[in-house]
């Protein structure tokens, strides 16, 4: 009688977990399909001229990315997208390297060093963590405009240095695992503070300052409400930008839709790129940033 | 303790000089716009035609106005609120549920799904992608000539215009929102599943506790809190929504106004009509808005640092 039980309980059970791995498989399937599905059709348009395009829908890729590539890199009537390639990642390296930087830097002075208003210059950066830099774009553009710095990037670059976020990160990671004997070891040894954090620390911190950087770097390149706000100079301009002229451009006139889908391919391409040789330390970054304890 | 003391004492100065950068920047780039801002809201300033009108002090004119019926015949900022938080909700619900089932099942220890790294490379993707040219895409693709249009046609259908549709719009909007959060909130859901105390999962199935009886009686009550900090974070950032109905409207909220979002509202008094001082009423407004929700999570996070330090070396 209670064999009986136990065996029904286990054929049962075995029953279940067939089906809910099952039924698991096919939502992973539909959620992945999702996902890339977006993909497949923009790689697959960049490589059809725009008569194909328009003649209807196709599975298969044909021939015609090179030439879609040519005309895109090409295409000088409104802006240029090499240009603005090399626009977008100038800003972006700067804006990581600058962000990371500072930002570790003061999360490694408010974790190593004891001071009087430690604790409030930490509970002050959280508390602005979560206000929008929307809220404050008006007075900002004011004062890039008072201080004629439209059309350049400091006022993209230079705010970086404060990113609230990224000294989160930083602050939890050094809390984590940065060992305070070290500092004092440099101490001890007679090494200047900065010295000690810049050959010393900065070593032990890389994993945590590169994830943070790629962050930066994907979130900069992304951005497109304050640079839209300060450049409009076709040789300055970023991607995102450039893609909002391509929108409304589309609008007015039919364009060759096979150089549409080219750019917008090639605004994407570096940061997928990136992203597939490194997505095991990003994933993980976005645990380790977000979620508390 | 007393010899802590002592370095502390010597060591401060070297605190505030590794802080200061970043205070000074922030306080330069982001405090001082941010009270700006403000105190744009109080004057009348904005361009009439070629015309400078301004800046004139006006008090609270432009809040009053910006509650004010306007020639549309509505409150503009309530109808953009709306349109803003209807299109996060259509997002924001799949969102969570998506993630909720794809976090359950990764953290399953009794499934033990095979290609976890793929999967979440995959969902992950999205996340990273520059939400302008994503927009970019979906509009080609659900244009009135775009792939879309043309397997509906090719199966005997008529081209149907889903930009000109307010609901087809919206959904297209917060599909892509959605696209775009659901792997990032997937992950911080397993790391808060991962984070539950694997005994407790244990006792349960030597109880007989079947798995929708764990989930709802054990994962979901102690995830709550994490449920909420995501929720807030995704509401705030919700409310900032403008790259997406941005580029699929070409700033223009079509149709009728139905996409239009508080910060494409905000972006069209600074850009466009540069009419200053609605914007830094609209600023202050979503300030508001956001201040209280952060105040949310900030109390969230702040009580989780003094049980770690009382609890740590």
């Amino acid at each position: 009688m209670a064999n009986n039980l136990e065996d029904y309980k286990i054929h049962t059970s075995k029953f279940s977990l067939i089906t809910s791995r099952v039924f698991s498989y096919i939502f992973l399937a539909f959620v992945t399909f999702l996902s890339l599905f977006p993909f497949y059709l923009m790689i697959i348009n960049s490589t059809r001229s725009n008569a194909q395009l328009q003649a209807g829908f196709e599975i298969l890729p044909k021939e015609h990315f090179i030439d879609n590539l040519i005309t895109a890199w090409n295409d000088t009537s409104i802006f240029f997208l090499p240009q603005g390639l090399l626009n977008s990642f100038i800003v972006a390296a700067c804006t990581c390297l600058l962000g990371t930087y500072f930002s570790a830097l003061t999360a490694y002075g408010i974790c190593v060093y004891d001071f009087k208003g430690k604790n409030l210059a930490h509970k002050f950066i959280i508390l602005v963590m979560m206000i929008p830099t929307q809220v404050s774009a008006l007075g900002f553009v004011q004062i890039v405009n008072n201080l004629n710095l439209t059309n350049t990037y400091w006022p993209l670059i230079i705010p970086a240095i404060a990113a609230p976020a990224t000294y989160f990160y930083m602050k939890q990671y050094i809390d984590s695992t940065l060992p305070l004997e070290i500092v004092e070891a440099a101490r001890v040894d007679g090494s200047n503070e900065f010295r000690t954090f810049n050959t010393i620390c900065m070593p032990i911190l890389r994993p945590a300052m590169a994830v943070q950087m790629i962050f930066a770097f994907v979130a900069s390149w992304n951005n497109f409400f304050t640079p839209a706000l300060i450049l409009d100079k076709k040789e300055i301009i970023t991607l995102p930008i450039m893609l909002s002229i391509v929108r409304s451009r589309i609008n007015s006139q039919a364009g060759d839709m096979g150089e549409v889908y080219m750019i917008i391919l090639l605004a994407i391409i570096p940061v997928v790129i990136v992203y597939l040789f490194l997505s095991r330390f990003i994933i993980k970054g976005v645990t380790l940033g977000a979620v508390k304890g | 303790m007393n010899s802590k003391k002592h370095k502390s004492i010597s060591y401060a100065k070297w605190g505030y000089a590794f802080i200061a950068p970043f205070f000074i920047v922030y306080t330069l780039c982001s405090l001082v716009p941010l009270f700006m801002t403000f105190y744009n809201s109080f004057f009348e300033n904005y361009m009439d035609g070629l015309k400078q009108i301004g800046p004139n002090f006006v008090g609270l004119d432009n809040y009053i106005s910006l509650f004010t019926v306007s020639n549309n015949g509505t409150i503009d900022i309530l109808v953009y609120t709306s349109n803003t938080i209807i299109m996060w909700l259509m997002g924001a619900i799949p969102q969570i549920v998506f993630a909720l089932l794809l976090a359950v099942i990764f953290t399953s220890a009794r499934m033990r799904i095979k290609g976890q790294q793929f999967f979440k490379t995959v969902i992950y993707m999205p996340n990273l992608i520059m939400a302008s040219a994503f927009s970019m895409l979906f509009f080609t693709l659900f244009s009135n000539v775009g792939p879309i249009n043309q397997i509906i046609q090719a199966m005997g259908g008529e081209v149907f215009m889903f930009f000109n549709n307010e609901w087809s719009a919206r959904t297209i909007i917060a599909f892509i929102n959605f696209l775009m959060w659901f792997g990032n909130t997937t992950i911080l859901l397993m790391a808060g599943i991962m984070g539950i105390d694997q005994s407790l999962f244990e006792a349960a199935s030597i109880d007989g506790a079947n798995s929708r009886q764990v989930f709802f009686k054990i994962t979901l009550p102690l995830l709550m809190p994490i449920i909420v900090y995501v929720l807030i974070t995704a509401l705030i950032g919700g409310l900032q929504m403008f790259d997406v109905p941005q580029i699929i409207s070409a700033g223009l909220g079509t149709p009728n106004r139905t996409t239009m979002t508080l910060v494409m509202y905000l972006n069209r008094f600074i850009g466009t009509s540069k009419n200053y001082g609605m914007a830094g009423a609209v600023s202050l407004v979503l300030f508001v808005i956001t201040g209280l929700l952060s105040i949310i999570v900030f109390k969230s996070l702040i009580p989780s640092d003094k049980k770690k330090k009382k609890g740590g070396k």
